[in-house]
């Protein structure tokens, strides 16, 4: 059985003065091999937390991740993900980075070379592999971050707010790229964002997540990621559903928000 | 009052430097590149660059001033010196019947450092021969003197005299000023004084310039730099004490470092290492290491052992709080990055943890160095056989100051090799620092 499945889980933080936080309650997906997921929500609603667990660097208080039939309990190689702020390796010029993952397994230089180059080609690096990270701007550190992340060959890649720091027009070319590397390396791809507009191009299925506690809200089935491959993204949102599905969703978080609001108020 | 003087010298130059070099060097007060367009730099800490010129004033100052306050030979503006050469005073004296008769006493005044000068012959120089005079008409004889510049001297007129204070002869004028015992006269060369019993004393006039003693001239002690290095002092020459001290600094610091960076990776990544070594690097952290001094020296000795195994105590703490900051400065983030590209326990620290934790570990070094150099001096100056501690604490027993002042110097400029050297090192080893 192959592809992600996300089994009935929760997540209970406890607090120092007894009480606990619900961060996800009885969350269950089954994200088949090749799909493009982005999740969105409001501020608090788990996001972070379910991406975590699925990456393996949290356990669910209960429910169990599966991949491709096993269950994981850790991190793993086959799990890769992309940061908000690159994470990347400082002290390694961008070759080094790039193939970090390929040094780990004990694979040889030469043999992760023509990988490399490949993948620094892709996010259009091919000149900057001798270079250092900090003589890097933002969006060049996020390509490299995906093209280290890539250069590990992952099944499922994971990214938390990959473009969030990205000035608009950076991030526009980096939501193609995303899309191009998608299609052309068929990896399954969950996107946390905080844009509406990027979970609506970035995302085949859009999930809508809500708060207190966290859970899956509404599931979308979109077009727009599959007309944006290749294509230029401004024209994809002149597409008849793309401003009302917008319009809908961004209603629904300001009004989860406004309940947020709303509850803290009565709380205090 | 001397000390006033220089403190007002010292004011006067700094804004009286100001306003000659704004007219003199007028492209060094204007600012530069990108600062030229801005507009506001009173506040903007960023817009403030050294002015180079007030540098070089500033060293060109403290050198004057030593050079105005010595007996130096160089030639700039001095300070008055203290009188040096021949010079004499007359004296009257009555007898107990009222006759007076007049003698001179002629004062030979002499270099007080005479005898660490040499002549010619390369020989020591010593006190000079007194000046013969003729004895005189009269019951009052002529007399001589020989004294040192910056001391004072009884001359015992009466031991040539036809008569004695016994018999009620007193001494009524100096110069042919009147004079009671107790009273002082001065002349340009010096002040004459009655003692309480009427003996005269003659000091040789000061100048405002210090003695050799408490400063010596800046090409004394540069003569002494050279002849610590050939001839040395206490059987070491300077550069052996300099690579004495040197060699105990790091040795202690690399021991300190060889042990405390293990240590400290081992309390940011294991719960029982925190936990057994915590109350230990909390004890002994706050402890300056010269406390130390009296316990290591009972355990170790005054040898090359007990200096190093104190240097080690004192760099060893601050490398384990370095390393130990160092790992807990690692984004969670690259260490989940890592994890998730396969990287396994021992990959994380070798790969992402030690060179990540570079920069505080550097920190770290930086300062434990300066400790260690410190603390190494002051070990020296506690016990030791050799070293640039022990050469100048024994130079001050005899009051060998142009030692003491080269030694200060070497330390100085030692200490400042090492923080640039460091600084060098860092930004070549760690080029990401304060970039990301």
């Amino acid at each position: 059985m192959s592809g992600l499945l996300i089994n009935d889980i929760s997540m209970r933080f406890d607090l120092p003065n007894g009480g606990h936080v619900q961060a996800l309650k009885n969350v269950s997906l089954d994200i088949k091999s090749g799909e493009l997921m982005s999740v969105l929500g409001p501020s608090g609603c788990g996001k972070t937390t379910l991406l975590n667990i699925v990456a393996g660097f949290l356990a669910p208080t209960e429910g169990t991740i599966e991949l491709n039939g096993q269950v994981e309990t850790g991190p793993s190689p086959e799990r890769g993900m992309v940061f908000q702020q690159g994470a990347l390796f400082e002290w390694m010029n961008v070759r080094d980075n790039v193939s970090f993952g390929p040094d780990m397994k004990g694979v040889s230089r030469a043999e992760s070379k023509e990988k490399v180059e490949h993948l620094l080609e892709v996010v259009g690096l091919q000149d900057f592999k001798e270079k250092a990270i900090y003589e890097l701007s933002g969006g060049m550190q996020q390509r490299v971050a995906l093209a280290r992340c890539l250069a590990n060959d992952p099944d499922v890649i994971l990214m938390d707010e990959p473009l969030g720091a990205l000035d608009a027009l950076t991030r526009e070319k980096m939501q193609s790229l995303v899309l191009d590397l998608w299609k052309d390396t068929g990896k399954t791809i969950i996107l946390i964002t905080h844009s509406v507009e990027e979970a609506l191009l970035l995302g085949e299925r859009l999930l809508v997540m809500a708060p207190r506690p966290g859970r899956v809200h509404k599931e979308y089935r979109l077009p727009f990621a599959d007309l944006g491959v290749g294509n230029d993204l401004r024209e994809v949102k002149k597409h008849k559903d793309y401003a009302g599905t917008r319009e809908e969703i961004l209603e629904m978080i300001w009004n989860m928000e406004e309940e947020i609001m709303g509850r803290t108020e009565e709380s205090a | 009052m001397t000390g006033l003087l220089v403190l007002v010298l010292y004011i006067g130059a700094f804004f009286g430097s100001f306003f000659i070099a704004k007219r003199v060097f007028k492209s060094a007060f204007e600012k530069k590149g990108f600062n030229r367009l801005k507009t506001v730099t009173f506040g903007d800490e960023s817009a403030i660059t050294a002015n180079r010129v007030a540098s070089v004033v500033s060293v060109i100052t403290v050198f004057w001033l030593w050079v105005a306050f010595t007996n130096s030979t160089i030639p700039l503006p001095k300070m008055p010196g203290p009188f040096l050469g021949d010079t004499s005073f007359t004296y009257t004296v009555q007898l107990e019947d009222g006759t007076t008769d007049e003698a001179v006493v002629s004062v030979r005044v002499y270099r007080e450092d005479i005898q660490q000068t040499v002549d010619e012959s390369g020989e020591p120089g010593r006190e000079p021969d007194p000046i013969e005079v003729e004895p005189g008409e009269g019951f009052a004889k002529n007399d001589t003197l020989t004294v040192a510049r910056y001391a004072f001297k009884v001359v015992n007129v009466w031991k040539n005299d036809e008569v004695s204070k016994k018999e009620g002869s007193k001494i009524i004028t100096i110069n042919g000023q009147p004079i009671e015992p107790g009273g002082e006269v001065k002349t340009d060369d010096g002040t004459i004084r009655l003692t309480e019993k009427g003996t005269p004393t003659f000091e040789p006039a000061k100048g405002l310039r210090m003695a050799r003693l408490y400063l010596p001239a800046p090409e004394v002690v540069l003569q002494r730099f050279f002849w610590l290095n050939k001839e040395g002092y206490q059987g070491y020459t300077l550069f052996e004490h300099t690579r004495f001290s040197l060699q105990r600094v790091l040795l202690g610091f690399f021991f300190g470092a060889l042990i405390g960076i293990p240590i400290g990776y081992a309390m940011g990544l294991t719960g029982w290492a925190r936990g057994w070594f915590d109350p230990i690097v909390e004890f002994m952290r706050p402890i300056p290491p010269l406390a130390l001094i009296p316990l290591v020296i009972i355990w170790f000795g005054i040898g090359e052992l007990g200096k190093v195994v104190l240097l080690f105590l004192a760099a060893l703490w601050i490398m384990i709080i370095a390393a130990r900051s160092g790992v807990s400065g690692v984004a969670i983030s690259k260490v989940h990055a890592a994890y998730s590209l396969g990287a396994s326990k021992w990959q994380i620290l070798s790969k992402v943890i030690v060179p990540n934790s570079l920069p505080d570990i550097f920190t770290g070094a930086r300062v434990a160095m300066g400790v260690c150099w410190g603390t190494v001096v002051a070990a020296e100056l506690v016990a030791a056989n050799v070293g640039l501690g022990k050469m100048i604490v024994t130079a001050s027993k005899f009051q060998l100051t142009d030692i003491i002042i080269v030694g200060i110097i070497v330390i100085g400029v030692i200490g400042f090799a090492i923080e640039v050297g460091m600084r060098k090192l860092e930004s070549w080893l760690i080029p990401w620092k304060g970039k990301i």
